[in-house]
């Protein structure tokens, strides 16, 4: 069996070498218990291709998906980031998530600088991927389009970093089911037929508390002094299950439990396969919870400024399902499920709520929570707000304890009616241990009728803001090479151990509009009608009427028989 | 449309006006208020229904089954309260919090203007603890809201205990598709408006809240309970809101729905629905029900802990749990039931209600009286105004043409001067605006002087700056040119009578039973008052339809209809206490009936009042 392996991989570095495409996919599953109780299951499948999309042309796909391919060369893309989600990582309660999404969908995307068009790339763009994912990405139009300025940064091999060439839109109202799973699944080089993709079983996903989804493609370096340029291809899919609705009440958990399957076999084309479970708890004294089958595989990674302890099961390792034919990963707490207080909150998190009521103005409001004890960190703020909310800058406000916080770099693009959303992009210091509430007032506009969606009285989603932040570490860590480290934890490799990058997202926002009622057209076309029939009808006589003094002795019929009734009354005639 | 253009027809209808003037006026008047107690005649009113689509067609299946639990969370609820001496805040964030459900508290200091007597209020200061379900796989863009008020002594703790038991029912369940907010609010309504106002980050009463943590995105609705005994014999439905804003009717045909389900009693103003609708008693039992919601709805009070959402536009009722002595009684169970199956349904809602009505009045439970329906009963009594107005203004244009041509020595009836039209008219909105400002402003200076608690100060200064009113305005236009006239007070009466039917129109639309109680109280005594030999008894006639006496009137109308008459002078010390009790509205709500009267209303009243003793 060894043999084997050992001739497979020879005979992928051979291609490598020779330029021809020598591809390599990896896949892991990372389970972390959150303190809340919940649990979280992170997979990750890496998909390598061994030759440079950018410049040659490339007409043999291996693993790598040739949907993705083509579309890559297609339209000349440098990089995209594609995400699916249906709920909200609830970072007060759960912790700061390894990477978390918008709710609905959210794509960015970064062209190549010799794209002279990045509109209408764009534009076909999102409408080739609402046709691979099954989502109505084809939404995506200039109304809901920005262009950031220093939220979003290249995260791959990247020699272009004009902003010009990025595009970024959200659809909070987008739901996301089964529909996006399977042609995410059928990617996997293994589709869902074995490997750790076998346990992604569409009814138990949708039965939790969270589910997102995410492709992201990049080029990376092939080896260490980055001569060549490999394309990567690496699909997550994180979900929370909630121990209440699941559990009964009752926080063990196993695979099985989850997933109503356990592994049985890793992807026989995978080059690594994982499966790793946070046993670090979160106080380090108390050894909360015992996973079985036990594993004397640890590994140490710094994830989000923190050292973390990780049981490791090696899938690939030889013999490994020789002693059981299969893998059911369970963890027990020890402790009773003790009332444990209010949680602590992380270091960083935001949340963002409408204030005011009535129909004609609001109040946007952000709040940033920095907890860290000592350090000030920069967060920059993404805001984007559809045209139907007219924002009036001059009431933004930025306040920390109580003072004002002047932004060191706002970029503001104005909206216009029915094109373009208003960007708002801001770099605030927070101050350690505090609060800041960024507010600003919008009008809301008064659409046209046949603007309106077929559910007016829903309201309007508003997307959420992203909040890009680099969060000073508690310890001074000392990260690994990209290569070596676990897969969850280099997509935002940072420079140094002092501190370390993270994107949040907060609330998506339901504002109502002014509504007509619809049925009143057919009112309205009536009494408008009679106003101008009665009202138009007789200024029109009296401004466009001669008067003359009537003589009374000639006079109609009706006046003769008046003067008949009078006379016969002994009333003088008219 | 030779009417407008032709002067002879113009004239034949301006003389009809004139001549026919007061039978057109006794004929209006008695059309509106038959109109109005027509409203209550069974076969004049439709049949409710629920509107909304996405709550219509399937009922849902309710599985609740943890009675005993709410009974034994209430029990341990009122020894954490009893111990505590207030909410036991401690207590229920722990509950809460074990239940499953994400958990915030909310502290708030309210100082009232002058104490409250009736209950025992002044420097109020509390914490309301609230509970948010978080909906698998939505994010927290909607919500609703369960609220239950900690009330003193042994009141609302099985509310308490149904809410808990609920809310750990409800976190078991995958469904939910909006976020719930379970909530406990101290001091009632105080507490609630803290914590509206907390949850939406406004300040419009001058309550002081920490800040707020937790939120869940837009509430679409919300339900209040009060449950004070372990099994209930009938559910009560409250709908009366602030400023006599009322829920849409959709909110009511659920509960209605859900009370037929599972076959439990329920009533509206404490009146169970009668079969008998075609005889005369039936009649006369529908009749007292509408006439209760008018009465309350007219009052722009709060009757309830969901009156306060309805200024954000979300809908919402309260539910009182009456346990009398009727033979059947209901458990826990199936009042968990009901309410699980209400808010399933609401959790089903795609856009907020917005199909049903939000103008109505209730003659029964199951009939209800639409806007269009309504508003001609106090349209008939204001075209009252118009009729007088259009007879005044066209006495008044006929006499300045027999003035313009006739022999022209008619000094004696000169036109009156602005000055002395608008000296009462000002002399007038300054008592309104004294009676609005110095009762709460002197209260100090009247308690150093007089042996009168606060509360008693503020009324009395009311009253006597009421009465003072009566006095001040009738003598100041002697010295002015033209004042003595007949055009004088015709242009005066004029004017007012206009601005009373452009105040009763403006109110009628945002709370009719308000218009439609000072409509028929005012408008035919202003229409008949004038100067001259009979000026006593248009006084006293006037003094008997002032807003004061009415208020005097519907107390006792409405404890007659209650069934529980009181004698003159408790009327009066309730009269007192309703006095403070609206002003205490207007300074801890916003409702705007006191300013309304004081501003409005009342030098209205006064300027007919110099009409009558216009010299």
């Amino acid at each position: 069996m060894a043999a084997v392996w050992a001739v497979v991989v020879c005979a992928v570095l051979v291609t490598g070498v020779s330029g021809t495409a020598g591809d390599s996919f990896q896949e892991e599953l990372l389970l972390t218990p959150l303190r809340s109780g919940d649990i979280a299951a992170t997979f990750q499948f890496r998909t390598r291709l061994d030759s440079d999309l950018r410049r040659e042309k490339v007409s043999h796909y291996r693993l790598f998906p040739k949907v993705l391919g083509q579309v890559i060369s297609q339209y000349s893309i440098q990089e995209l980031h594609l995400f699916f989600t249906q709920g909200f990582w609830r970072t007060r309660s759960w912790g700061q998530p390894l990477l978390q999404a918008p709710a609905g969908a959210e794509l960015w995307v970064w062209f190549q600088d010799s794209v002279t068009d990045v509109d209408k790339n764009w534009k076909e763009l999102t409408n080739i991927l609402s046709g691979i994912f099954c989502a109505s990405l084809n939404f995506i139009d200039s109304t809901n389009t920005v262009t950031p300025t220093a939220s979003f940064k290249p995260l791959g091999l990247a020699n272009v970093t004009d902003h010009h060439l990025l595009r970024y839109a959200t659809l909070p109202r987008e739901i996301v089911c089964t529909e996006n799973l399977t042609p995410w699944k059928k990617l996997l080089p293994c589709g869902s037929k074995v490997g750790l993709a076998s346990l992604l079983e569409a009814e138990r996903l949708y039965y939790s508390s969270y589910h997102s989804q995410s492709v992201h493609i990049r080029p990376i370096c092939r080896d260490p002094d980055c001569s060549k340029v490999s394309w990567e291809l690496r699909q997550s899919l994180t979900v929370v299950f909630d121990m209440y609705t699941n559990g009964q009440g009752k926080r063990d958990w196993s695979l099985f439990k989850m997933f109503a399957r356990t592994v049985t076999e890793p992807c026989p084309l995978a080059t690594q396969s994982k499966i790793y479970v946070d046993s670090s708890g979160y106080d380090k004294e108390l050894d909360l919870f015992e996973v079985t089958p036990p594993s004397y595989l640890e590994e140490q990674v710094p994830v989000h400024g923190d050292q973390r302890i990780y049981t490791v099961y090696d899938l690939l390792k030889p013999g490994f399902f020789n002693t059981s034919r299969n893998l059911n990963v369970a963890l027990r707490w020890k402790g009773s499920s003790a009332d444990s207080g209010q949680p602590r909150p992380p270091v960083f998190h935001a949340e963002r709520y409408v204030s005011g009521y009535g129909l004609q103005t609001g109040v946007i409001n952000t709040m940033i929570y920095n907890n860290h004890p000592y350090r000030a960190f920069p967060v920059m703020i993404l805001e984007t707000v559809p045209w139907y909310l007219r924002l009036y800058v001059h009431t933004l406000t930025i306040i920390t304890k109580g003072k004002e916080n002047k932004p060191s770099y706002i970029h503001y693009v104005p909206a216009k009616d029915r094109q373009r959303p208003h960007l708002l992009e801001m770099l605030i210091q927070l101050p350690p241990n505090s609060i800041t509430k960024i507010s600003i007032q919008f009008e809301r506009a008064l659409l046209k009728w046949t603007e309106y969606p077929p559910d007016p009285n829903h309201g309007f989603y508003i997307s959420p803001s992203v909040l890009s932040v680099l969060i000073p570490s508690v310890k001074n860590l000392k990260t690994n090479k990209l290569e070596e480290s676990s897969l969850f934890s280099t997509l935002f490799p940072s420079s140094d151990g002092s501190s370390y990058f993270m994107r949040l997202y907060t609330e998506p926002l339901l504002v109502n509009l002014p509504t007509p009622d619809f049925s009143m057209p057919y009112n309205v076309i009536c009494l408008t009608c009679t106003v101008v029939a009665v009202g138009y009808g007789s200024f029109y006589n009296l401004l466009t009427r001669t008067f003359q003094v009537e003589d009374s002795k000639q006079g109609g019929l009706a006046k003769k028989i008046a003067n008949l009734i009078r006379r016969l009354r002994g009333v003088p005639p008219l | 449309m030779g009417l407008l253009s032709d002067p002879n027809r113009r004239q034949a209808l301006s003389r009809i006006i004139t001549r026919l003037n007061a039978p057109l006026c006794v004929i209006s008047y008695l059309i509106g208020v038959c109109w109005f107690l027509g409203l209550a005649f069974q076969p004049f009113t439709l049949r409710t229904y629920i509107s909304e689509n996405s709550m219509g067609s399937t009922m849902v299946d309710e599985k609740f089954i943890n009675g005993d639990r709410a009974l034994s969370y209430a029990r341990e609820f009122a020894a954490h309260k009893k111990s505590a001496g207030g909410s036991p805040v401690a207590w229920l964030e722990r509950t809460m919090r074990g239940i499953g459900l994400e958990v915030y508290t909310q502290s708030f200091v309210r100082n009232l203007p002058f104490p409250d007597e009736a209950t025992e209020r002044f420097m109020v200061k509390g914490t309301n603890v609230y509970g948010i379900l978080r909906a698998p796989r939505a994010a927290s863009t909607e919500s609703l809201v369960l609220s239950v008020p900690c009330s003193e002594g042994q009141n609302n703790n099985q509310a308490v205990g149904l809410l808990l038991s609920l809310a750990s029912y409800f976190r078991g369940q995958i469904y939910w598709a909006k976020d719930i907010i379970f909530l406990v609010n101290e001091h009632d309504l105080i507490g609630m408006e803290a914590w509206l106002e907390g949850y939406h980050d406004v300040n419009v009463t001058e309550i002081k809240s920490s800040v707020m943590m937790g939120r869940a995105g837009a509430i679409q609705a919300a339900l209040s309970l009060e449950i004070s005994s372990d099994v209930i014999t009938s559910f009560d439905v409250v709908v009366e809101g602030l400023n006599g804003q009322l829920p849409n009717l959709d909110m009511v045909n659920l509960f209605l729905a859900f009370c037929q389900k599972n076959q439990l009693l329920c009533t509206i103003q404490g009146k169970l629905q009668r079969n008998d609708f075609d005889t005369f008693p039936g009649y006369i039992h529908n009749l007292q029900t509408m006439m209760l919601m008018v009465l309350k709805q007219g009052s722009a009070r709060p009757q309830g802990d969901h009156g306060l959402f309805l200024r954000y536009h979300i809908e919402a009722i309260t539910l009182r749990g009456i346990n009398s002595f009727r033979q059947y009684k209901y458990d826990m169970v199936t009042i968990g039931q009901t309410i699980e199956g209400m808010f399933r349904k609401l959790n089903n809602l795609s856009e907020r209600l917005h199909q049903s009505y939000f103008f109505y009045l209730l003659p029964s439970l199951s009939r209800f009286v639409s806007i269009g329906i309504y508003m001609p009963a106090i349209g008939f009594i204001i075209l009252i105004l118009i009729l007088r107005s259009l007879d005044l203004w066209i006495k008044l244009s006929r006499t300045e043409v027999v003035t313009e041509d006739g022999a022209g020595d008619v000094e004696q009836d000169p036109r009156p001067s602005i000055l002395s039209l608008a000296t009462p008219i000002v002399i007038c909105h300054a008592t309104g605006l004294s009676l609005y400002y110095i009762p709460v402003i002197s209260q100090e200076m009247a308690t150093d002087h007089f042996p009168v608690s606060e509360s008693e100060a503020v009324v009395l200064i009311a009253i006597a700056i009421y009465v003072a009113g009566l006095a001040l305005p009738h003598n100041t236009h002697r010295a002015l040119t033209g004042a003595g006239s007949d055009q004088g007070w015709m242009t005066l009466k004029l004017i007012s009578l206009l601005y009373l039917a452009v105040q009763l129109g403006c109110i009628a639309v945002i709370n009719f039973s308000l218009g439609f109680i000072l409509a028929v109280t005012i408008v035919p005594v202003a229409a008949v008052v004038q100067p001259g030999s009979a000026k006593l008894l248009y006084a006293l006639l006037l003094a008997l339809v002032t807003p004061a006496t009415t208020l005097l009137g519907s107390i006792f109308l409405y404890r007659e209809l209650i069934e529980y008459p009181v004698t003159f002078l408790e009327c009066w010390q309730i009269f007192l206490q309703a006095i403070a009790g609206g002003m205490l509205d207007h300074y801890l709500y916003g409702s705007l009936l006191f300013p309304f009267i004081a501003l409005f209303v009342y030098p209205c009243w006064l300027q007919l009042w110099n009409v009558v003793f216009w010299k």
